[in-house]
């Protein structure tokens, strides 16, 4: 482990759904630290509360008790135009239905994070080609979404998650509809950023493909952490971080 | 990029888009013509009132207009309308002698409205000469020859060279009835008009009430209606015992027409506009609750709800912009092309309009001010219908939209 403090703590961190009769509590006093520079899975079956957390850490669901901390801001103290501006310029996501806008071409959805952060033009250009070039898809910059491959869209997705330089890429099932190939050509990508950019990455996962590229493996049972295992080969690289 | 992303989708379905551009066309196109139409209507009643019954303006002795006395005469009358013909930006003046009383035929009475005229001057003015359909204008030797309308004649059964009856007051208030026969038969625009006025020689009527050579009014067109009131202004100094007045003045139900026009035509609008606004509401919202995952991902990556709602309300504007060039040239091209060529209406509002005075040959014409006015308005419809489908983007969790299948 490095000596930094913890870029990402959370204080029995709960959240409790009660929309329905019953209310359900999705995640169930977790303590976490995440270091910077991780490379994390949290993981557990189906309704194990996974993406809850992943959401709250990434300050896109409010807990119902408890706090978290992402590099050194409470989240729950901040308003919803502060999370969303935190959000633009902290957080990067990765969504399992990769979710990119279908009406602009691969370019342009990775260019439009950092319109959103009013990033110069040249800034934009100099950027969006590199990460192109990083997830392999320079000849495919023009073509919309519905003109690329699931594994060319989440790589498209990967791109925009990591244009606004992040600190943080929050990644929800990244490889679940991608095949073996694929969905290892994506993980060697994020890997690659995860140790040359120092960028810290968390999955939310119950791929194995995905578990055993991980540094850390957190495993969640009805909303609450039930193992937390570092993983040999990856300490090493976090101490290197 | 707002406004790339803005304008593409627009085009996600093109079918729907279309169909609101289409309505937004059509929304211009009709309010243009009805517009122009309207004022087409207006305007040439009020060029027909001009010319026709009221002319520029009128003087009057100052108690004539309460009851139309024959005592009240214009007691500088032949001066003042001889200074009048001399005065340069004047086109053209008459003195009229007026009476009312009964006109009547072996088969009918009515009332009616004698005018004594000055045959020259008054074809001059009015061109009455010209809204003769039978029989002959005025001349030396038409002493007790009358021209009515073709519309009294047909009430009181009579035609060309009929005999008909007047009977009126002198200015001593003795009751008289003088023997006319029919000259000529007229018709203008105005049913109204027609069925009241009746027009002989002054000299033939003066000589009766004992006012030779007076006159009850001098009506008088100007070159340059701009400078109306300069002239009333000059009248009124060298005539004070006169009541000048303006067509306004005289005939106020004209200018009131006109003057309430303009709120006819912005209520006419507004409701064209919000059928529109309903439109516009409903594609949006379609539009919106169709990307409720693409809005949330665009939340969850950044987008604050300041630029979000900028965007759905860029996306109203685009579709409504897109379509408004196209209705409003339509609208323009229309105006212009019936604007020169009129549109005969007569074969269906002849009566209708003729009771109002309007001609059923009207001529649709539109100022461009009021082009750029509807625009104003359609963008105002397009910003005001896109706020609550932007709410409803804003409004929108993303963790919920993300969900969303």
């Amino acid at each position: 482990m490095n000596n930094l403090p913890p870029v990402i703590i959370t204080e029995d961190l709960t959240k409790v759904y009660d929309e329905g009769a019953i209310p359900v509590k999705a995640v169930n006093q977790v303590n976490l630290q995440i270091d910077q520079g991780e490379f994390t899975a949290l993981v557990g079956p189906s309704g194990s509360g996974k993406t809850t957390l992943l959401n709250m850490i990434g300050g896109l669901d409010r807990p119902s008790s408890g706090k978290v901390w992402v590099d050194g801001k409470n989240l729950g103290a901040m308003k919803k135009n502060q999370l969303i501006d935190f959000r633009l310029h902290n957080i990067g996501f990765v969504f399992q239905a990769y979710n990119l806008i279908p009406v602009l071409t691969a370019r342009e959805n990775i260019e439009f994070v950092m319109l959103l952060q009013k990033a110069s033009k040249k800034e934009r250009n100099h950027r969006v080609l590199e990460l192109l070039r990083e997830v392999g898809l320079q000849d495919k910059m023009n073509n919309r979404p519905d003109e690329l491959s699931g594994g060319q869209q989440q790589r498209v997705a990967v791109a925009r998650a990591l244009a606004s330089k992040p600190k943080f890429v929050l990644a929800d099932e990244p490889t679940a509809n991608l095949d073996s190939k694929t969905a290892a050509n994506l993980l060697d990508i994020m890997s690659k950023l995860n140790q040359e950019e120092g960028i810290t990455f968390i999955f939310s996962t119950h791929d194995q493909r995905v578990i055993d590229r991980a540094h850390r493996v957190i495993t969640l049972v009805d909303g609450a952490i039930e193992s937390d295992e570092l993983i040999a080969n990856a300490s090493d690289h976090i101490e290197s971080v | 990029m707002l406004f790339q992303i803005a304008w593409k989708n627009i085009w996600r379905n093109k079918t729907r888009s279309l169909l609101v551009m289409g309505s937004v066309v059509m929304g211009l196109w009709v309010g243009a013509f009805m517009m122009a139409y309207a004022f087409g209507m207006i305007d040439q009643r009020l060029q027909d009132a001009v010319k026709n019954e009221i002319s520029h303006f009128q003087s009057h002795h100052p108690k004539f207009e309460i009851d139309n006395e024959v005592k009240y005469f214009l007691s500088e009358g032949p001066e003042m309308l001889r200074k009048i013909r001399l005065d340069k930006r004047v086109k053209a003046a008459t003195g009229r002698v007026i009476v009312n009383g009964m006109v009547s035929s072996a088969n009918y009475s009515t009332g009616g409205r004698f005018i004594g005229i000055i045959p020259a001057f008054e074809n001059e003015v009015t061109g009455l000469q010209d809204k003769l359909t039978e029989g002959a204008y005025f001349d030396e030797n038409s002493r007790n020859k009358v021209i009515i309308g073709e519309r009294l004649a047909e009430k009181l059964k009579v035609k060309l060279r009929s005999k008909i009856v007047l009977t009126f007051q002198d200015s001593t208030g003795n009751i008289l009835a003088g023997a006319f026969r029919i000259r000529g038969l007229y018709k203008t625009y105005n049913a109204t008009y027609d069925e009241t006025n009746i027009f002989v020689r002054a000299m033939d009527i003066d000589q009766l009430i004992n006012l030779p050579g007076q006159y009850h009014e001098i009506a008088a067109l100007i070159h340059d209606p701009g400078k109306l009131d300069t002239v009333i202004t000059d009248l009124t100094v060298a005539y004070p015992k006169a009541k000048t007045e303006d067509w306004k003045d005289i005939a106020p139900e004209i200018s009131l027409m006109i003057e309430s026009f303009d709120q006819y035509m912005i209520i006419f609008l507004i409701i064209i506009l919000l059928a529109l606004s309903f439109g516009i509401i409903n594609t949006m919202l379609m539009a919106v609750l169709e990307r409720v995952r693409e809005i949330g991902v665009l939340m969850a990556i950044g987008m604050n709800r300041t630029k979000l709602f900028f965007m759905i309300s860029l996306e109203t504007i685009c579709l409504v912009m897109a379509a408004t060039p196209f209705g409003m040239l339509l609208g323009y091209f229309t105006v212009q092309y019936l604007g020169k060529t009129g549109m005969d209406l007569s074969a269906i509002y002849q009566e209708g309009y003729a009771a109002y005075g309007v001609q059923s040959y009207i001529y649709p014409k539109l100022e461009d001010i009021y082009y750029i006015r509807v625009m104003c308005m359609v963008i105002v419809t397009a910003l005001l219908a896109s706020i609550y489908p932007a709410i409803t983007a804003i409004r929108l969790n993303p963790i919920k939209a993300i969900r969303k299948i």
